[in-house]
């Protein structure tokens, strides 16, 4: 086996230092009750080729592929990735390091991580970000159970309906066997989350919402904001898209005291739902509650300026059952692949995108409209919207998916009442062309 | 005498990304609007965020230079004990990476990806194969994910039988995500001491375990290196107090095909697919933690799993299930990476590198004894725990070792873990060194040693090798400087 370099005389070679005489005595301490004492049932060893023909064969099933123009979003987003990305962050330094313990044979993944924390730092308008966590939605459970930490006495958090269901149901999750209860806030009629029923409360520590929303819907920040800071809550602002703000206000300048959601959008595929990560930053004066791993800046015995993983005392190989989270690995070249990502979209590229991204966006929603089809919420959305079609849709979206255009993800297990509702997702990988089919399908 | 294979090369000089750039470079093709342009309200509009603009040529050469800043497994041995730095094989990323798989999208109906489902199906089915154990779910992003999985299983387990419990056996080599795994549940660790031999006492267990305990969290082998030799007995007595017992399996690689999970006695374990399994580790992450359990508490597991019915694979899930841990799938990409290893390895192979893991680091152990003060003298599995205890004459630290270890061409092992041993280096070969790699670091460790003796003032002035020598990581933590 071409991963294993021992050869026969190696082992006996082995053996004989060790002062065993064959495997066997080499396990002697593994006791008999507890040993494995059959064939493992897997199937025999496949050479590299066999495998390739036997991969192939797996993929074929796939029916969706990459020649499909993807019209579905709702937390995994089809963008348009630079081949300089899987080339560059494939090389084996990067992919194939450890969590940098040792910042001098390190340096390369710590800076990469430090300008990953800048850039969304800026991005999301917070003061710090962390070095990212497993996805969109555990970084939600995670906001809201630092915000309890934070409010320390309080016992409740509120998130909105409005929320990307699978985020709300890892959220549940993780709050199952705790003290803690959570409150869901509905939304209005325009597809904003409805804060009324916060007005008077004061027992919330935290209280979620998205923006974009799982609707697509842009959600009113600021005066979220300040009708949350009323409450003498923590506001937690969420988002799938990162891509949003490029164009729309962030979180952070709109009052968020945490900010965080999904990155994949920044150079990642959808490869069927991950790796992704979780992008996770705050005001400067929770940085000590923050959970995940957090790069800092310092110097050598020389002088010269270099980075390491920080202010530790918050983790869990540190304080153990007292850490800020459980969270040890974390999302490792995703962080640095987001980084690259943004690098390579510079400040006027990322707005650039963003507007068409919006503007195709819109142009599909403006189409299906004329079409006859229903827009749900009237408040402006990024990327993503809902739609209702006054007659069975299936046939329709059938006929685009023998055009290799995947059309809209029914909502209808998601919501009550939303079983004739879609939602639609359109990026830059969608082309006018593509819209125009779509909008003329409907219209049929 | 050996010097290792480190040598000096040329380091180059790479600013901060907004230290370069100028504005109006792009490095990434945009494609030209082709619709009309939309109105938005201007209080939604934002200013967009101060990135530097680069162009396609200077973002790659950035990365690259900081790429070769870096030491990752393919450039030399990697003893980082408890982490399993085995070698990485290049054929699972080119599965993970191709293009069905990566097109696919989560949340299409079953019928549309039965080839992304067929592969999780699957390998749910090899990992309960490899550990003896029933039922798989494959969502937990990381290791301390699947923990958390395993304590959300034990929390809904008591609260079917009624009753919620509030403490958990915890001994004093867990790893820290173990205890604050079992927090995140609301358990509060009663710790457990090694026992002189640097296994878990069996009456010490009887003493402690009570109704009030959900359960007991082992490490087997545990991060001594050392097999839980009476982890059956243990098991007995926990199970008649109505607990659980955790398996944490990132030391897995040291008994496939050799011990069975189940037989052990343990209910609920995770696996380290970054570890175990080969898939790379990235600089920290994306790992991948599937968390196994007995029959009883399968329909607990994380949902969706995936089940076939001889025809479809379909996505299932139960009433009784903990629910979701991640937004999707886990880290898909991950799982294509191990099941593609698991495919090349077969039961043979994988049995074979379990018992090479544990020839080397037994190897390595007897090799190095009569110099590094070793822990325990007791047969060792896949690692070995060493310490600085003969160095300290000489005011020579671990972390000292480890610097200079680095000058040689070396990841240094694991320092100071496992926390009951003072000054630990913990050492992890994995199956895929050969023997003349073994033997040429071993030389090496044995001349650090030397020169800790001689002359201390190397080893503290280590490293000097790389683009910076030691770092202050304590002026780090006192100003922390997050944000460029």
């Amino acid at each position: 086996m071409r991963y294993l370099p021992h050869t026969d005389e190696d082992v006996r070679d082995m053996f004989d230092a060790i002062g065993v005489k064959d495997f066997e005595e080499l396990f002697r301490t593994v006791p008999e009750s507890c040993r494995y004492d059959k064939e493992m049932a897997l199937p025999a060893p496949k050479t590299e080729w066999d495998l390739n023909k036997y991969m192939a064969e797996i993929r074929s099933m796939m029916k969706v592929s990459s020649d499909h123009t993807v019209l579905i979003g709702a937390g995994r987003y089809q963008h348009h990735i630079p081949s300089t990305i899987p080339s560059v962050m494939g090389r084996s330094e990067f992919l194939t390091a450890y969590t940098p313990y040792q910042p001098e044979m390190a340096q390369g993944t710590l800076q990469g991580l430090f300008e990953y924390q800048t850039l969304t730092a800026r991005l999301l308008g917070v003061d710090a970000a962390n070095a990212s966590m497993y996805d969109g939605a555990s970084a939600m459970a995670e906001a809201l159970l630092m915000g309890l930490r934070i409010a320390k006495k309080k016992k409740r958090v509120a998130m909105s309906a409005a929320i990307h269901p699978h985020f709300r149901e890892v959220v549940r999750t993780y709050f199952h066997p705790t003290e803690f209860e959570i409150i869901e806030l509905p939304f209005l009629e325009n597809g904003q989350t409805d804060l009324s029923s916060l007005a008077g409360r004061d027992d919330l520590a935290a209280v979620a919402l998205q923006s974009p929303n799982f609707f697509g819907v842009i959600e009113e920040l600021e005066l979220a904001a300040e009708a949350i800071h009323q409450t003498g809550a923590l506001f937690v602002a969420g988002f799938s898209e990162p891509l949003a703000f490029g164009l729309l206000k962030n979180p952070g300048s709109a009052g968020a005291d945490i900010v965080c959601g999904e990155g994949q959008s920044f150079g990642m595929p959808k490869s069927f739902g991950g790796p992704g990560l979780g992008m996770f930053g705050c005001k400067q004066k929770y940085i000590r509650n923050l959970p995940g791993r957090l790069v800092g800046e310092t110097t050598d015995i020389e002088g010269n300026r270099g980075y390491v993983l920080t202010l530790a005392t918050r983790e869990q190989h540190i304080r153990r059952e007292k850490a800020t989270s459980n969270i040890c690995s974390n999302q490792g070249i995703c962080t640095l692949t987001a980084a690259m990502y943004m690098a390579s979209l510079g400040g006027t590229g990322l707005r650039k995108l963003a507007r068409l991204n919006y503007d195709r966006s819109e142009y599909l929603k403006q189409g299906l409209s004329d079409a006859g089809a229903t827009v749900c919420f009237s408040a402006p959305t990024f990327n993503e919207f809902v739609v209702e079609f006054k007659n069975d849709y299936s046939p329709v979206q059938k006929r685009l998916m023998d055009q290799k255009i995947v059309a809209g993800l029914n909502l209808g297990k998601y919501y009550p009442g939303f079983d004739n509702r879609y939602l639609f997702c359109v990026t830059e990988t969608a082309s006018k062309e593509v819209l125009d089919t779509v909008i003329s399908e409907v219209k049929k | 005498m050996n010097n290792g294979p480190g040598r000096s090369g040329l380091i180059m000089e790479e600013p901060l990304l907004w230290e370069k750039g100028k504005k109006g470079r792009n490095g990434m093709s945009i494609p030209e609007s082709d619709v009309p342009s939309a109105s938005l309200a201007k209080e939604l509009c934002g200013e967009g965020p101060d990135f530097p603009d680069l162009s396609e040529g200077e973002v790659v050469r950035h990365y690259t230079r900081l790429s070769q800043w870096n030491f990752g497994i393919d450039t030399g041995m990697y003893p980082l004990g408890s982490c399993t730095m085995k070698y990485n094989p290049k054929i699972n990323e080119k599965h993970a990476a191709a293009e069905e798989i990566t097109s696919a999208h989560p949340l299409l109906d079953d019928e549309y990806c039965q080839g992304t489902l067929r592969i999780i199906y699957e390998l749910q089915n090899f990992l309960a194969e490899i550990t003896g154990l029933d039922a798989v779910s494959v969502q937990p992003a990381a290791g301390a994910h699947g923990e958390l999985a395993g304590m959300l299983i034990f929390d809904a387990y008591h609260q079917s039988k009624g009753k919620k419990r509030s403490k958990i056996l915890m001994p004093d080599t867990a790893h820290g995500t173990n205890p604050a795994s079992a927090a995140l549940c609301g358990y509060k660790p009663v710790p457990i001491k090694s026992g002189a031999r640097g296994i878990l006492d069996v009456e010490q267990i009887r003493e402690l375990m009570d109704e009030e305990t959900a359960g007991i969290m082992i490490t087997n082998p545990n991060t001594l290196g050392l097999f839980e030799e009476n982890i059956r007995e243990i098991a007995e007595i926990v199970h008649e107090k109505g607990g659980l017992v955790y398996g944490d399996g990132a030391n897995m690689n040291a008994v496939m095909g050799i011990a069975d999970i189940k037989k052990c006695g343990i209910d609920v374990l995770h696996l380290n697919l970054h570890k175990t399994f080969s898939t790379p580790h990235g600089g920290g992450g994306p790992g991948a933690g599937p968390v196994c359990v007995v029959e009883e508490l399968k329909k607990f597991l994380p949902s969706p799993r995936v089940e076939f019915d001889g025809s479809t694979y379909r996505q299932e899930e139960g009433p009784d299930s903990i629910g979701r841990m991640h937004g999707f799938h886990g880290n898909y990409g991950v799982l294509v990476r191990a099941y593609s290893y698991i495919l090349c390895m077969g039961a043979e192979y994988l049995k074979k590198a379990s018992q090479y893991a544990v020839l080397n680091a037994s190897y390595v152990k007897v090799k190095l004894k009569d110099h590094l003060h070793l822990a325990y003298d007791r047969p060792c599995m896949h690692e070995a725990v060493f310490s600085d205890k003969n160095q300290q004459e000489n005011h020579v630290t671990t972390l000292d070792i480890a610097k200079r270890l680095m000058d040689c061409g070396y990841h240094p092992p694991t320092i100071y873990f496992p926390l009951v041993v003072p000054g630990a280096i913990m050492i992890e070969p994995t199956e895929t060194e050969s023997l003349e790699e073994l033997n040429t670091f071993i030389e090496v460790v044995k001349k650090v040693v030397k020169e800790a003796a001689n002359d201390p003032e190397l080893l503290h002035n280590s490293p000097s090798r790389f683009k910076v020598k030691r770092l202050d990581e304590t002026q780090a933590a006192r100003n922390p400087c997050l944000c460029g």
